[in-house]
């Protein structure tokens, strides 16, 4: 930036500006500190208190012991894991794939596999008769289920395939003219040079299955493969706490300590996400770069 | 020295370059695979639209019923509700959601301090990355009776106001909420393309005796305004589909009469307590419809403003 002369008006622009953005500021980051001190506090406590919370209300750790104590979130945790790995590597493997089949010039029916492939990001059966496809291929109930119907996401490809048909399509002829295999050429030639969008692709997709409840809804009858999300479902938004709390306490302190439960749910669910992110940020916004230049 | 081709040569040659990139039909056989039997099979399903499910006949055995599935949903109480629904929760998005970001990033980029901009832009994009379940439970946390959001309301000596259990107020809890989780993230964009913006422009307006609003106005603005036509085009594109899956997480029986879309209805219809596999296959049709045609519609408009085009 180069500097010019201050006004008054310009001075009176930036405080504003400073305090506006704060606000702002304030009310993205509010929510998670108020669960945080909240999460923390003492259930009576934190019943009478009013307004903003911004420190803990007493102290209480029983609601944490209660949510590490819950079979449900361990079983939830381990289920999302599983499917965020064994997913996201499933959706990768095949984007890249369709990406590099894509993005050659020249093949018969290429201009026709980019038709399969981009028609779906407008028609698609719509709920039931994909219900009842995953239903007739045998998958309800089952961890696949999580895993093959959203295997791979049109946009992501075209995502790749852009970033592949911008690599000078000399690298590969002449590694064709070597000898070397489609695949060959796949792996050794384009992979290593689509490291950037390979990131941001990966972590689309992770984020997407880390996130992912709805299908798990319809799918799954079998709690013991429910993904995290789920079971945050049951005890944030339909209420369902009572699996979590002793069954000694009277009923006063229970409805009590439902809240506190609650606010320790959404921490252990939620701050690993938000601790990991601000590392990958550049990433994620490297990928909004890229979608807008195609778009 | 090339020889004319006759017809034969001329199929022998398409079965050579297929022979020649046999590797690429190998590499794309599990992505067919995928597509053939995730979304195609899927796509035929389609037709259930015009049958009568019956889960005993399948979908192909199920007798055929034409538009009897059409008529009941254009003459039945519900067309109306979950299109209005839908598109006041969209025109409203529109209107609230739309302009946000392009104000934070305006607002960002003028502000001087260089490490404080970093910090706001990370803390900004975190409601992004809070999953959607425990986004909404926080929403509906904050709005409840005891909530924050009525404790400061009673603080300003207010009502307290059951925001979950009356209508009337789902579509400005959607839309407020829908802010708070996308302006820092929707922001990216706006931002590169401020980023992109000459220098030069600032300095001649400075010569020229404009100060910083006045910049802002008449240099950022305009600048970043492609931008902003490209994206407002798509969302306009996008106005008759209202994602179900929010929608359903914060509704509740209470508000439904307002908070229902027509892809949250899908939904009920398909799993709610009397599923009726047929209806719900063609209220969808008639929303695909409608979302390509205006698609088809816009993408057209943004081809004729420039050379950017979804496709």
């Amino acid at each position: 930036m180069y500097k010019y002369k201050q006004s008054i008006g310009g001075r009176i622009f930036d405080v504003f500006n400073v305090i506006i953005i704060t606000a702002i500021t304030f009310i993205c980051l509010y929510p998670m500190v108020h669960v945080l001190m909240a999460s923390l506090s003492s259930p009576s406590m934190l019943m009478k208190h009013e307004g903003l919370l911004l420190w803990p209300q007493g102290f209480h750790g029983a609601a944490y012991k209660a949510v590490l104590d819950n079979p449900d979130i361990y079983t939830g945790y381990m289920n999302t894991l599983v499917y965020v790995f064994a997913g996201t590597a499933v959706n990768v493997a095949l984007t890249v794939v369709a990406a590099y089949v894509l993005s050659r010039k020249k093949f018969p029916f290429r201009n026709f596999f980019n038709f399969i492939v981009v028609l779906t990001m407008f028609v698609n059966g719509g709920m039931v008769p994909t219900y009842l496809t995953v239903k007739n291929v045998g998958l309800i109930d089952s961890r696949l289920a999580l895993i093959l119907p959203t295997a791979i996401s049109a946009y992501n490809v075209i995502l790749m395939r852009t970033y592949m048909s911008s690599i000078p399509a000399a690298l590969e002829e002449s590694a064709r003219i070597d000898g070397a295999s489609h695949f060959r050429v796949l792996l050794s030639v384009i992979f290593p040079l689509c490291k950037p969008i390979f990131a941001v692709i990966t972590l689309y997709y992770a984020v997407g299955n880390w996130n992912s409840w709805f299908n798990a809804m319809i799918y799954l009858n079998d709690r013991a493969k429910y993904p995290l999300q789920l079971f945050l479902r049951e005890i944030l938004i339909l209420n369902e706490t009572n699996s979590l709390m002793n069954a000694n306490d009277s009923g006063i302190e229970q409805i009590q300590i439902s809240e506190n439960i609650k606010y320790a749910t959404i921490i252990v669910s939620t701050v690993p996400i938000l601790c990991i992110y601000p590392f990958l940020q550049k990433f994620f916004v490297k990928g909004v770069m890229i979608g807008a230049v195609k778009e | 020295m090339q020889l004319r081709k006759n017809k034969t040569s001329g199929k022998s040659d398409l079965v050579r370059a297929m022979k020649k990139n046999y590797e690429l039909y190998l590499l794309f056989l599990p992505v067919l695979a995928y597509y053939i039997i995730f979304c195609y099979v899927p796509m035929s399903g389609i037709v259930l639209a015009f049958k009568d499910f019956s889960a005993v006949k399948g979908i192909w055995g199920s007798p055929w019923i034409g538009f009897e599935h059409f008529k009941m949903f254009f003459s039945g109480p519900n067309f109306v509700r979950t299109l209005v629904n839908t598109l006041r929760i969209s025109i409203v998005s529109l209107v609230v959601d739309f302009p946000a970001p392009i104000i934070f990033a305006l607002l960002l980029n003028e502000l001087r301090l260089r490490r404080y901009k970093r910090v706001v832009q990370t803390i900004s994009y975190m409601p992004h990355f809070i999953s959607l379940v425990v986004a909404v439970g926080l929403i509906l946390n904050f709005v409840q009776r005891d909530g924050v959001i009525n404790d400061i309301i009673a603080l300003f000596g207010g009502e307290r106001i059951a925001f979950m259990s009356e209508p009337k107020y789902f579509t400005p809890v959607y839309v407020l909420s829908g802010v708070w989780q996308e302006v820092g993230w929707s922001s990216i964009i706006y931002l590169a393309a401020i980023a992109g913006v000459s220098a030069d422009l600032y300095e001649a307006a400075a010569i020229d005796g404009a100060g910083r609003f006045r910049q802002l106005i008449n240099v950022t603005l305009p600048s970043i305004m492609p931008t902003i036509i490209i994206l407002f085009i798509m969302r306009v594109g996008n106005i008759m589909s209202v994602g179900y899956e929010k929608i359903i997480l914060m509704s509740n029986d209470l508000i439904l009469d307002k908070s229902e879309v027509i892809s949250s209805y899908v939904y009920r219809i398909a799993f709610g307590s009397a599923p009726n596999y047929g209806y719900s296959t063609a209220v969808n049709l008639f929303n695909i419809i409608i979302n390509v045609t205006l698609l088809v519609t816009t993408n057209y408009i943004c081809g004729k403003l420039g050379d950017t085009s979804l496709w």
